[in-house]
């Protein structure tokens, strides 16, 4: 507990500075380490996804009696390029608008660029505002999310909203994907894309603003019990956020790549039934 | 038995350095043994603020090669034989002397924050809640104010500037563990913590999870629950929408309808600084012995 002292005040300390230390940060551990690794990887994953939405090609496999698998980054295909088999939700828009799948891409990526574990992660990594707790911020000045464009990351609830929509298409798209022309069946390829679907459902519902939307809103979780049930779910997932949202990132390369090499035939896609 | 070099730093808001220091350091030691034994041989004038050892009190708050700790929770072997060890005070706040620093900065923001305010008509000794709707509130009322959090955060660690606007992430907690209380009948906190707190500052890097030695989940649990709740206010226009037809009770800045009574929307424009005492603000100390509702036993 602080004491008051009677002493004259010419005698006492200068107060109100903070201690002079002249480096900028004393660590001694490896903290560069997560920002690097986080840099590479999202970047790596980024360009990975230009690349293959504006190269065009081998996005839709087709195999025997109409078993065909669609990559995520193509659905729903909606251009008038795209096969008419692939077409979830018709063809319409002009054969310049890119990428094909112009309805779910863009809020996809809205929906990751205002995450609450993406905006940690690129906040840290790329604008280095911190790049590690107690490295000092690589910017004179600072607001925060209190002004535009930041402001508009309070928004991430609709592009979840959206993305549950999108999920909806993906798990139809896996879905179809078990059926051709003669029935029932699958390969390799089935399995991934039904894993992929699953934990991007795993992803997009640890959302925090999924949690906040269902329960997290209340005051009284007693008069809710459901709600309550459905929100503890929820928050053990969330608590694997971070983890869902790298795994995702992974799966949906996986995915893609997979169906990009089957289609271009580098080798085939073993088939366990039919 | 190992030796340490530990660089300490010393002086006060003129100036100072680091000072280097050899000394002994036994099996099962934490930092502020080492500290204690500078003092007791080497160094007898160096501050060093402490209490409890225990990890409880949050006294022994310092950076410990540049990361905010505990100096009681940081084992000494938790470092390499022979490893330099720098302790440096809180970098945040104004150093009083050595590894003592001016937290009032806390305090202030505390006392600006409004108080827990019950529903009217309920007196102390008739609050009765479930424990499943307190249960988020109490996760925060483990905090032991260290104030390694506030300490850690950019916002004001980086940006002296910031601090008039800026709360930080103890009040954050603060205000999630209200606003979540069952019993809390405010309805202006959402408000309040993007108004007076600058909720919006925070970019959620998740430092103040990380020192938090009580482990408390402070942007998970608080800090994004208080911005999705902000956003609730402010920012989602089917909320706004939904509650200018159906809820007008629940637009921010309503003050009652004619069931409720009017209720101060805010204690900013209070004729005295910080909460309203817990006692009544109509109530002068030492109150006069008439009013008093118990005697002393008497003698035999």
């Amino acid at each position: 507990m602080t004491t008051t002292s009677a002493e004259p005040a010419a005698a006492r300390p200068a107060l109100g500075r903070r201690a002079a230390i002249s480096a900028k940060h004393l660590r001694t551990d490896r903290w560069w380490v997560e920002p690097v690794y986080t840099v590479v990887g999202l970047s790596a994953w980024l360009i990975w996804g230009l690349v293959h939405t504006l190269l065009i090609r081998d996005y839709y496999f087709i195999e025997g009696p109409g078993y065909h698998y669609l990559t995520p980054f193509f659905s729903p295909c909606v251009n008038v390029e795209c096969p008419p088999d692939s077409a979830l939700l018709g063809r319409w828009a002009p054969s310049w608008v890119l990428p094909y799948a112009i309805l779910s891409l863009p809020l996809l990526l809205l929906f990751r660029l205002t995450c609450y574990y993406y905006r940690r992660a690129y906040y840290r990594s790329y604008w280095l505002s911190p790049p590690a707790c107690a490295v000092p911020d690589g910017h004179a000045k600072y607001t925060g999310e209190t002004r535009f464009p930041l402001i508009m990351q309070n928004l991430h609830r609709y592009a979840f909203y959206a993305a549950v929509l999108v999920s909806i298409i993906n798990t139809i798209d896996a879905v179809r994907s078990f059926w051709g022309t003669e029935g029932f069946g699958f390969g390799l390829g089935n399995i991934l894309l039904v894993g992929n679907v699953v934990l991007l459902w795993a992803y997009t519902i640890s959302c925090h603003s999924c949690r906040h939307i269902v329960g997290g809103r209340l005051k009284h979780f007693s008069r809710h019990p459901v709600r309550y049930r459905a929100w503890t779910f929820i928050s053990r997932l969330n608590t694997r956020h971070k983890e869902l949202a790298w795994i995702t990132l992974g799966t949906l390369a996986l995915v893609d790549i997979y169906i990009l090499a089957i289609a271009a035939g580098w080798f085939s896609d073993p088939r366990f039934f039919n | 038995m190992a030796r340490h070099t530990f660089r300490v730093w010393r002086g006060d808001a003129n100036g100072g350095q680091l000072s280097d220091y050899e000394v002994e350091v036994n099996e099962g030691e934490v930092v502020l043994d080492v500290l204690h034994r500078l003092q007791a041989t080497q160094t007898p004038d160096l501050a060093v603020r402490w209490n409890c050892k225990a990890g409880k009190c949050g006294s022994c708050s310092m950076e410990i090669n540049g990361k905010p700790k505990l100096a009681c929770m940081t084992r000494m072997s938790t470092f390499a034989d022979g490893e330099t060890v720098t302790v440096t005070p809180l970098r945040t706040f104004p150093v009083i002397r050595d590894l003592v620093t001016d937290v009032s900065f806390n305090f202030q923001k505390l006392r600006e924050m409004p108080a827990f305010a019950p529903p009217p008509g309920l007196k102390p000794g008739e609050y009765r809640m479930q424990q499943v709707d307190v249960e988020r509130s109490q996760e925060f009322r483990k905090c032991i104010e260290c104030f390694l959090c506030q300490n850690v955060c950019h916002v004001i660690r980086d940006h002296e500037e910031n601090k008039p606007a800026f709360s930080g992430p103890r009040l954050f907690i603060r205000a999630a563990e209200l606003d979540m209380h069952p019993l809390d009948a405010r309805t202006d906190r959402k408000e309040f913590a993007k108004e007076e707190q600058g909720l919006g500052y925070c970019n959620i890097t998740k430092c103040c999870t990380e020192v938090c030695p009580e482990h408390i989940k402070i942007t998970d649990n608080a800090i994004i629950p208080m911005k999705e709740r902000v956003v609730d206010n402010r920012y989602d226009p089917l909320v706004w929408l939904g509650r200018k037809i159906f809820r007008r009770d629940q637009m921010p800045g309503y003050l009652g309808g004619p069931t409720q009574e009017r209720l101060p929307v805010s204690e900013i424009v209070a004729d005295r600084a910080g909460a309203n005492s817990p006692y009544g603000d109509d109530i002068t100390f030492p109150l006069p012995t008439e009013s008093l509702t118990y005697e002393h036993t008497k003698e035999d």
